[in-house]
C-alpha cells in the first residue's frame, strides 16, 4: 500500500512516462513506484491503453473549400461587428433622450392624480431595475466565469 | 528550430505592426497562418465542425478588432488562443445541457482506425469501438481537462508549452492530464 505522497508522484511519473517526457533515473524510479503495488501496476496498464487508443486518434479535415473563403468571412463580421455598434449607439442616445423627456413631463403634470402617478412611477422603477439587473448579469459573467479562473505561478 | 520559430514571432510581431497601423491586409495573412491550428483547437473542444469554425472566425474577429491591445513582442498565438478557449468555453457551459449519444459521438475524429487496419477487420472494430468510447467520454470531460488532453494528444505539445498557452503550472497540466486520462480509462472498461 502506498502512501499519498507516493501515489502523488507514480502518478505524475505515470504522465511523464505516457507523453515521453520522462527522464531515465525517473523512469526508474517509476518502476519502483509500481513494483509490488497491483493497484498502481492495474492503474498503468489502463492508462497504457488510453494512450494507445488517443494516439490513434485524428481530427477529422474540414473540406478544403472552407480556407479560401476563411479570411473574407473574419473580415465580414468584424463589419457587422462595426455595424451593431453603431446601431446601437445609434438607437441608444436618442430612445435615452425620449425616455427623459417622458420622464420629465410625467413629473411635471399637475392634472394626474396621485393614485395614478404611484403606479406608473412604480412600473417605470421596476422596469429600470430590470434592466439594469440584466445588463448587470451580463457585464459580469465574464468575471464569474469559473474557466476563467487559472492560477498563474 | 529555435531560430524558426524565432523567425516566426518576428514575422508575426511585424504583421501585427502593420495591421495596428491600419493594414487590414496584414491581419488577413495572420489569419491564414493561424487559421487552421485555431480551428483544429476549437476543433477538439467543441467537437462539431461548424461550431469550431464559428468560433475560430469570431475569435479572429474579435482579435482584429482589438488589434491594437497586441503587444508585438508576444506570440500572436497565444494572445489569440485566450479569446479562442474563452469563446469555447462559454460555448461549451451555454451547450452542457444538450446531451449527445454514445452513436454520435466522436464525429469530430478522422476514421483512420478502418484504414490502418484493413487487413484484418475484426481488430479495426474494436480499435473503432474503443475510439468512440474515449471520444465520447472526452465530450463528457470537464471543460479544462479536455483543453490540456486535447494539446497533448492533437497538437502534441509539450508540458511546458501547454502551461505557457494556458497560463497554468506545468504540474496543473499533468494533474488535468492524469484526472482526464483516468476518466477516459473508467470509459473504456464500461461494459
Amino acid at each position: 500500500m502506498q502512501d499519498g505522497a507516493a501515489l502523488e508522484r507514480a502518478r505524475t511519473l505515470m504522465m511523464q512516462a505516457l507523453d515521453g517526457e520522462i527522464s531515465a533515473g525517473e523512469r526508474r524510479e517509476l518502476d519502483d513506484l509500481i513494483t509490488g503495488s497491483p493497484e498502481l501496476v492495474a492503474e498503468w496498464r489502463r492508462l497504457r491503453r488510453v494512450k494507445e487508443v488517443t494516439t490513434d486518434m485524428t481530427l477529422q479535415n474540414p473540406p478544403a473549400e472552407i480556407w479560401d473563403g476563411y479570411w473574407t468571412s473574419v473580415y465580414r463580421r468584424t463589419e457587422r461587428g462595426l455595424a451593431w455598434v453603431l446601431i446601437s449607439i445609434g438607437v441608444t442616445i436618442p430612445a435615452a433622450y425620449w425616455v427623459w423627456h417622458v420622464i420629465r413631463s410625467f413629473l411635471a403634470d399637475t392634472n394626474m392624480p396621485l393614485f395614478l402617478k404611484l403606479p406608473i412611477a412604480a412600473l417605470a422603477i421596476g422596469v429600470l431595475l430590470l434592466v439594469i439587473s440584466v445588463v448587470r448579469e451580463k457585464l459580469f459573467t465574464a468575471r464569474r466565469d469559473p474557466y476563467v479562473k487559472e492560477v498563474i505561478r | 528550430m529555435l531560430q524558426t520559430a524565432d523567425a516566426g514571432q518576428t514575422e508575426d510581431g511585424a504583421l501585427v505592426r502593420r495591421a495596428q497601423a491600419g493594414d487590414a491586409e496584414a491581419f488577413g495573412l495572420l489569419v491564414e497562418r493561424y487559421m487552421r491550428r485555431a480551428y483544429f483547437a476549437a476543433l477538439a473542444l467543441v467537437s462539431r465542425r461548424e461550431d469550431a469554425l464559428d468560433l475560430s472566425q469570431e475569435a479572429f474577429a474579435r482579435a482584429f478588432l482589438a488589434r491594437r491591445s497586441i503587444d508585438p513582442e508576444r506570440p500572436f498565438y497565444a494572445w489569440l488562443y485566450q479569446i479562442l478557449r474563452r469563446l469555447c468555453f462559454n460555448f461549451l457551459r451555454d451547450r452542457r445541457t444538450r446531451a449527445r449519444t454514445l452513436e454520435a459521438a466522436g464525429t469530430w475524429l478522422a476514421d483512420e482506425a478502418a484504414e490502418r487496419f484493413r487487413s484484418d477487420p475484426a481488430d479495426a472494430l474494436a480499435r473503432r469501438e474503443a475510439q468512440r468510447r474515449v471520444a465520447a467520454a472526452m465530450e463528457a470531460l470537464p471543460a479544462r481537462e479536455r483543453e490540456v488532453l486535447a494539446l497533448k494528444e492533437f497538437e502534441s505539445l509539450t508540458y511546458r508549452e501547454i502551461a505557457s498557452l494556458v497560463g497554468i503550472p506545468v504540474g496543473t497540466v499533468m494533474s488535468r492530464l492524469y484526472s482526464a486520462r483516468r476518466r477516459l480509462a473508467d470509459a473504456l472498461e464500461e461494459p
